[in-house]
Parts: C-alpha cells; sequence; structure tokens
C-alpha cells in the first residue's frame, strides 16, 4: 500500500485541533494536515448553540458556531489541508496512520502528530444505574445535538442526573424549547459545572438542584415512566428512606467527560489515570516521541479559550519538533499534593516558561495554591475561590524552575 | 393456495428460528409467529452465549440428548448462516478438595452423553489454558465454545425467510382454536387471525399461556432472572477459556462466571433470582454490587471504568423457587391434541440445544405432514454479514474504492460503517428498530454506548429512509425514541 509522507497530521477538527493546526502552521510547517471525522470542522462547538464562549479570548460571549467560525476562517486563510469525513482507524509509534473516508483508505507517514480527539460522555453503564432499560435515557450531549442539529425533540418531562455543565445549558434548552424539567440531581455536595451556569441555567429557570441525591431505580418497560431518587450519606450510599418518585418521560445524563483515548491506548501512549488522558511534558510531547497531545483528549478542560491556549502552544512545539528543533525529555516530574486532584504537565524541562493546568479535589475558599520544590517554596497563588469544576492555571518562569528538581503543588 | 399454512411456529427465539429453518428444508408453508418487532428480544439475546459441552447434564435426558448433538451442529451451522461462534473450550474449576469429586462425577457424566475429549487438569495444566486462575484443578471439556446468540437467532431467521418462511413481527397471539376437521385457528390481538395444520409451541417465557390457550394445564414456567455486567474490548484477551466454578447443587445456575464474547468483550453474571413479571429485564442494585465484586475478585486488572453495559436475561424454568435446580426439557407432540407440538422449560442449554431440538421437531412434524424436500432451499444465508473491522487493510481499501459507504464510520467505538448500518437497516424481517440495528450491525455496543452513533442513525433513517422522529423506536412500537421535532416549518 502507499504510504503519503506529510509533516504534521492534526486528529480533531475541534477547538482544540483548529487552534494547533493554525499554530502549527504561523510556526512554520508547510505541511499541516488536520484529519476530522466529521463532514464539518468546529467538532463538538456546532451544536453548543448558547453563548459564553470566548471572553477571555475575543473579549465577548459568542456562540459555539460563532467561536469556532473564527478559528475556521483564519484555518482557510492560511490554506491549511484537511479531511473530513474522515476516521483515523489506526496510529502506530512511528506516527503512521490508516485513515477511512467515502474517498478511500489512505495510509499516512507523519512528521509529528497531534492528538486532538475531544472527550466523550460518561454513560448510563459507567455508572451502573439500577433498574429498567427503557427509551428515553440518553447523555446530555447526544440529546444536544438531536435537539440543536437533528431538530428532533427528546421528550417533554426531564430529570437530569448530573451537573456538569452540558446538563445545566441542556435544563434551559429543553425548557426554552417547552419541555418541564423537573429537577437536577447530584450525587456530589456541590455542583460539578460552572458557578455562572448554575445561576443562568437553573436558577433563573426556577429548576431545583438537588445535591448529595442520586438515581436509585429506573422505571417504566418501554418508555421512561419514572425514577427513583434518594440522598446519599458521606459514603455517596443512597439512605433508603429517603428515596422518592419523580415521574418523567426522559432523563438526561450529565455525569462526567471521558477524554477520548481509544486510540493512543491502541497506539501504547503511556496514559495517567488521574486525567485519563496522555502523559505529557511541557511540550505537550506524550511518551512516544513526535505525537503531542492537546485540549480535552489531554484533560477534560471548563473553558474552550484554555483548550485553544494549549493547544496553539502544543501546535508550535511540534512545528519545532518537524524542523529538528527537539526539546530533549523533561525530567522533572510535577506532582498532585494536598487537595489537588491534578496537575499537568506531570513533567517538565526546566528550561522554558509554561503553565501549569491543574482541578482541585473540593470547594474551598481563600486558599493558597503552592508550589514546591522539596521544601523550597517555588510560587504561590491566592485564590479567593477555588472549585473543582473550574480548572486553575499558573504561570511559572523558566527562571524559577531552571534549578528544580521536582514540583508538587498542593493548596494550603 | 393451500388453506392456511402448514405449519405455524409461536414464537421468534433461538428454538422458534431453528425449527422455521430446519422445517425451510422441506416443501412445507411455514410461518412464524412473534410479538416482538424483531425476532430473538427475549431469552435468546439475553444471555451468556455459550455452546455447552454437555458435561452438567443427567444422562439420559432430553437436555443431554440435545445439547450434544446441538453442540455438534454449530460449526456448519454458523459458517452457513455466517454467525461468529469460536471454541474456547471450558474449565469446570474445583477450588478445594471439596470440589474434586465433583469433576470426576461431571467427567464421568459427560463421556457417557458423548462429549469428547474431557480431560482433569490439575493446577499446573490448568494455568497453562489460563493463567493465573485460581483453583487446585480443572475438568477441561474442549468442546465448550461461544457464540453470538442474537446473531445465532437473526442468523436462522433470516436464512428461514430466504427459504420461504413467513414471519409475522409485533403480532401477539390472543387465542388458539382447535378446529373440528384438523388444524388451529390462531387469533392475534392486532385481530389478525391466521390458520394452520401443526402448531409449535415454541414461546420461551410464554410457553404455558399458550399452552393455557390449546387447552394444556399442566405447565407452568417460573421466570427467573439472570444479570450480568458487559466489560469494555479492553480486557480482550485476558480470558482465554470459558471459566466456571465446579457447580454446587442448590444452584438455579452455573454460577457467577466470565464469559468471553465472540466481540471480544467479557460478561460478568449471570445471577439466578426468582421474579414475579415474566419481562422484568431490570438490574438491581444489590446484584450489580456482588456482580462487580466478583469482578474485580476474578479479574485483578479490572477498573471501574470497564464496566460498559448492564443487561439482564430471565430463564423460563419450569421448577419453582421452593424446588429449585432444573427440571428436564419438554419437547412433546401432544397426542391429546393433534398437530399441537409443544415446548416448554428450554432454558440453558437452550441455545446450543436449538438446531438439535429443530431435528426433533422435524421429525414430530413428519409425522403428520408428509416431508418433500423443498428443492429450492440453500443453507447458505443471503448478503454477506461481515465485520468491516476486521477485514484485512487490502480488502478495506478495496470495498471502499467499490462502494464509498464502507468508507464512512458511523460508530467510532466499534468501526461499523454506514454500509453495515444500512444492511441492518435494509435486513430481510423488515425489523426496523435502533436494537434490530444494533444487533445486526453492533452499532451502539461499545464504550459510548451509542452516544455518539445514535444521532448518526437517526440521521440516516430519517434522510434516506424517511421515517419521522416520532416513528423512531427503541426495541417496539411502545418504546419510542422521540417526542416529534424541536419546530415545525423547516426541511428536516
Amino acid at each position: 500500500m502507499t504510504v503519503e509522507k506529510r509533516g504534521i497530521v492534526i486528529i480533531g477538527g475541534g477547538p482544540a485541533g483548529l487552534a494547533a493546526a493554525i499554530s502549527a502552521r504561523e510556526n512554520g510547517c508547510e505541511d499541516v494536515l488536520l484529519i476530522e471525522r466529521d463532514r464539518i470542522l468546529g467538532g463538538i462547538l456546532n451544536q453548543c448553540i448558547h453563548d459564553g464562549f470566548g471572553l477571555h479570548t475575543f473579549g465577548s460571549s459568542l456562540s459555539g458556531p460563532e467561536y469556532a467560525g473564527r478559528f475556521i476562517d483564519r484555518f482557510q486563510e492560511l490554506g491549511i489541508n484537511v479531511m473530513e469525513g474522515s476516521i483515523v482507524l489506526s496510529l502506530d509509534e512511528n506516527r503512521v496512520l490508516s485513515v477511512s473516508s467515502r474517498e478511500g483508505y489512505r495510509v499516512i507517514q507523519a512528521g509529528a502528530v497531534i492528538l486532538a480527539m475531544g472527550c466523550r460522555e460518561r454513560t448510563r453503564g459507567a455508572i451502573s444505574i439500577p433498574g429498567r432499560r427503557p427509551s428515553g435515557i440518553y447523555t446530555a450531549g447526544a440529546a444536544q445535538n438531536l435537539i440543536n442539529l437533528e431538530n428532533i425533540m427528546v421528550g417533554k418531562r426531564v430529570c437530569i442526573l448530573g451537573s456538569g455543565d452540558i446538563g445545566l445549558i441542556m435544563a434551559r434548552r429543553m425548557t426554552l424549547e417547552g419541555a418541564h424539567v423537573e429537577a437536577v440531581f447530584e450525587l456530589l455536595p456541590y455542583s460539578s459545572g460552572l458557578p455562572r451556569n448554575i445561576q443562568q441555567c437553573l436558577n433563573d429557570f426556577n429548576i431545583p438542584l438537588f445535591l448529595s441525591t442520586t438515581i436509585t431505580n429506573i422505571h417504566g418497560k418501554d418508555r421512561l415512566e419514572g425514577i427513583s431518587v434518594a440522598q446519599v450519606g458521606q459514603d455517596r450510599c443512597p439512605i433508603p428512606e429517603t428515596e422518592r418518585y419523580v415521574p418523567c418521560d426522559t432523563l438526561l445524563l450529565s455525569v462526567g467527560l471521558i477524554p477520548e483515548n481509544d486510540l493512543s491506548r491502541d497506539t501504547g501512549i503511556e496514559l495517567d489515570p488521574k486525567t485519563s488522558g496522555a502523559i505529557v511534558d511541557d511540550a505537550f510531547m506524550t511518551s512516544i516521541p513526535g505525537i503531542f497531545a492537546c485540549g480535552n483528549v489531554l484533560h477534560v478542560h471548563d473553558l474552550v479559550d484554555w483548550v485553544s491556549l494549549e493547544a496553539a502552544s502544543a501546535g508550535a512545539f511540534a512545528a519545532n519538533y518537524v524542523r529538528g528543533i527537539k526539546e530533549g525529555r523533561s525530567s522533572i516530574p510535577v506532582s498532585a499534593g494536598e487537595g489537588i486532584r491534578y496537575t499537568l504537565p506531570q513533567a517538565i524541562s526546566g528550561r522554558m516558561d509554561l503553565t501549569l493546568s491543574m482541578r482541585v479535589s473540593a470547594p474551598w475558599r481563600n486558599r493558597t495554591i503552592v508550589i514546591k520544590d522539596g521544601e523550597t517554596e517555588i510560587k504561590r497563588k491566592r485564590m479567593v475561590r477555588l472549585h473543582p469544576a473550574e480548572m486553575i492555571r499558573v504561570d511559572l518562569k523558566a527562571n524559577d524552575i531552571a534549578s528544580c528538581s521536582r514540583l508538587e503543588v498542593s493548596v494550603e | 393456495m393451500k388453506k392456511g399454512y402448514d405449519v405455524t411456529i409461536i414464537g421468534g427465539g433461538v428454538v422458534g428460528c431453528a425449527i422455521a429453518r430446519e422445517l425451510s428444508r422441506y416443501d412445507l408453508f411455514v410461518s412464524l409467529i412473534e410479538k416482538e418487532s424483531d425476532v430473538g428480544l427475549g431469552t435468546s439475546s439475553r444471555n451468556s452465549g455459550v455452546i455447552h459441552s454437555g458435561i452438567n447434564y443427567k444422562p439420559g435426558t432430553l437436555r443431554a440428548k440435545v445439547d450434544v448433538r446441538g453442540n455438534k451442529l454449530m460449526d456448519k451451522l454458523c459458517r452457513d448462516i455466517k454467525v461468529k461462534m469460536k471454541r474456547i473450550g471450558k474449565i469446570t474449576v474445583a477450588k478445594d478438595e471439596k470440589d474434586i469429586p465433583t469433576l470426576y462425577r461431571l467427567k464421568e457424566q459427560g463421556e457417557v452423553n458423548g462429549v469428547p475429549g474431557l480431560k482433569i487438569l490439575d493446577q499446573k495444566e490448568m494455568r497453562k489454558i489460563q493463567p493465573g486462575v485460581s483453583g487446585i484443578s480443572a475438568l477441561y471439556s474442549p468442546s465448550s465454545g461461544i457464540v453470538c446468540p442474537y446473531g445465532l437467532t437473526i442468523g436462522l431467521a433470516e436464512n428461514a425467510h430466504d427459504n420461504g418462511v413467513h414471519f409475522h413481527l409485533c403480532q401477539e397471539v390472543s387465542s388458539i382454536e382447535t378446529l373440528t376437521d384438523g388444524g388451529f385457528m390462531i387469533r392475534m390481538k392486532s385481530g389478525t387471525r391466521l390458520q394452520t395444520q401443526v402448531l409449535i409451541n415454541a414461546a420461551g417465557l410464554f410457553a404455558d399461556s399458550i399452552c393455557r390457550m390449546a387447552g394444556i394445564e399442566e405447565y407452568r414456567i417460573y421466570p427467573c432472572r439472570g444479570e450480568y455486567y458487559v466489560l469494555d474490548k479492553r480486557l480482550n484477551g485476558t480470558i482465554k477459556t470459558l471459566i466456571y466454578p465446579a457447580p454446587r447443587t442448590d444452584d438455579p445456575g452455573l454460577g457467577i462466571h466470565l464469559t468471553p464474547t465472540v466481540d471480544g468483550n467479557i460478561l460478568i453474571g449471570p445471577s439466578a433470582e426468582y421474579i414475579e413479571e415474566h419481562e422484568d429485564y431490570a438490574c438491581t442494585a444489590e446484584i450489580m454490587k456482588s456482580l462487580r465484586e466478583e469482578g474485580h475478585n476474578l479479574l485483578p486488572d479490572l477498573q471501574m471504568s470497564d464496566f460498559i453495559r448492564n443487561f439482564s436475561g430471565v430463564r423460563p424454568k419450569l421448577t419453582p423457587p421452593e424446588v429449585g435446580g432444573n427440571s428436564d426439557f419438554v419437547i412433546e407432540d401432544r397426542r391429546d391434541i393433534n398437530g399441537f407440538i409443544n415446548l416448554a422449560g428450554i432454558e440453558s442449554p437452550g441455545l446450543t440445544s436449538a438446531p438439535a431440538i429443530a431435528e426433533m421437531v422435524l421429525s414430530m412434524v413428519g409425522d403428520h405432514l408428509p416431508l418433500r424436500p423443498n428443492v429450492h432451499f440453500s443453507p447458505d444465508r443471503k448478503g454477506s454479514p461481515f465485520f468491516f473491522s476486521e477485514l484485512p487493510e487490502e480488502e478495506k481499501k478495496q470495498l471502499i474504492s467499490e462502494n464509498p459507504n464502507y468508507g464512512e464510520i458511523i460508530c467510532r467505538c466499534e468501526k461499523i460503517t454506514k454500509q453495515e448500518i444500512l444492511d441492518a437497516i435494509n435486513n430481510p424481517l423488515g425489523a426496523r428498530t435502533f436494537v434490530s440495528i444494533k444487533y445486526r450491525a453492533r452499532s451502539g455496543m461499545g464504550r459510548c454506548q451509542g452516544g455518539f452513533c445514535m444521532p448518526r442513525i437517526t440521521k440516516i433513517l430519517r434522510d434516506e429512509f424517511g421515517l419521522s422522529p416520532e416513528e423512531f423506536i427503541l426495541r417496539s412500537r411502545t418504546s419510542p425514541l422521540f417526542v416529534g421535532k424541536v419546530r415545525e416549518g423547516d426541511q428536516k
């Protein structure tokens, strides 16, 4: 089979892939190819017709398609190559990809690969909800796709499990389209969505949010008829005497996002069990040289603005890589200490400025993020509010970390 | 035109469909009635998919006879009707010394039943077959295997259809009248009537209701549910053979175990609990928890993210809860009701036994009707139901260049192409539900559980088959997926 040679191949044409492609091109790589499985670019942003995108990047509140549109315009201006309606079936450690599309089956040898496949939703099966299996149960994102892109209404009387952002957005969306949203139920004692979405999508529409509550049973032989919900104790197990029945014909699940690393796993890329994404260094390079990762396939972001920034950075490093500028292995490990769920990158070189991304493990007020090398404090950042739903970014200067041997991030 | 059908089968499970296919070898006018929107939606699709060797059944019973015979027929059958099966063998494991006599008893029993190749393995030999398995010894039965249970049922049905059997889907029988000049008049809930000379009861969980309609009062089916977990394909290859604990006499099933599927998933289950309602396919918190614990015990590498789905199936048992255990299959040509062939209590190993039960039933039909060969019969299932993702690279390339629909992936987890989805939608039985498509093409069976492909299949059904949103159903007319359009007035 003939093998095509390409410079940088980017897998995924959502916000991460677009920003990575633009940056790779702007940083001097002439041969950038983006592979997108859908017929159009933009990824999940195409179905996110609500606003709130781009506040940091563009200083205005754009809808998903508008935000994507700005990147697509630039992408096209630069004349970057794209294969739409194409899916990568395999990628090996020598950066050989097999790609399938209606136009044919192709094998491509890439100088560098940027993984930008995004994430997918957790399902009912993944969280083991007991009960029957009637129709009317959807992940929030699938419902969003059907309603916003296909003009198909999924139900009339809706319950939502999980207070992830898509669930909150869909509570408002369903209400605006005439459905009655009974309530949002969240297992944790705090919301897993952004505070602004709680206000704008639930409070403004009088939709109740029940924290520390979960579904204990699903009723309905054919179409969903109702759910049983119960409060959970500190062990997150249902308290039987609090169980109650809520009639509904539709259940939307917004119970978490998982970086879509099936391809990465098959390639043999080392994954971090905490992020479910690749382990990367400060050049966003994975455990396999020449393969980079960015965006939600690396770790789930809260705002698309951060996805674009991270991807632009990964694109620049990939451009350097194909030019022969190798950053060298990063040998300074970065670990998550007290109060931190994860930090990224997992290892740094100490030779360049970088931004550490992290999430905390519980909500707090008036705490400090502290970065230490052993007992030596490198940086501290005072935070009025810390929330697991919000990603925290801390900038580090090369000067500060040049002589470090290991870094630990914690909340004090 | 003849007066009605020669033979009518009630029930489109694996047994009913195997009978339909067997009868289609002969010049008979055959129909099959199924209350659901597709074949194989009951017990036949909701089980471990195991081809049993026959070591577990008492010599001289029908179960022993049809299981061993069915096992032998399976290779050719699956080749003909293009169904995935694998002879991966089975080890029945003795946990401690107490189980050793059971292994020898099973070996002897199996040998009497005619099961080939049985061997007692010591721990070392056992671990050569399945590394790391705990236990001291095992009985190895090489003829055990796995098959795609819904694939088998669908394959039998579609091949029977190819050979002229009429399938009446979504038709629930409401009464059976024995006609004075021979034969039966069957009335459906829909108002449709159907006349037949010979009537075969293969109604599974509802075999007792059908019996009662025909005036047979002696059977009662006790539904006994088994719950399962489906594990991610990430663990494909960790289970190399079927692993069962040495059975304990009080267990109504064969014990909770791990079963690899032909597609590379692993099943944990089944539990065994008697229930009230015949089709209560719920999963319960307590059993799910115990299955998860059992899974972690048996598979140390198991992670929480490996659990991708739950399901349950229901065994049509003839033994009430207070008795427990199993009773023999009922396969009888009723002398009291001329032309009524009755099957009841076909629980495990019904899947393995189905082709042999079909042979038995055929000979019973032969006592009522002349069996002249159907000269048009073809044992090969029409069409080419293969899995594109499993083809070699060159073949994929060739197929895409011939038909671009093979280049378009609709189900990303299972890498199912648009052509495979179209073939599934265009199935010869005319079943057009999401479950029908899923059981034929595997769409939605992966780790995202249809989150990605469901909207895409919806789009295909609307744009290429002209369905409106209200017509999209999960598995029956009473399980609609959608309530309508969001807004009127656009083209969609």
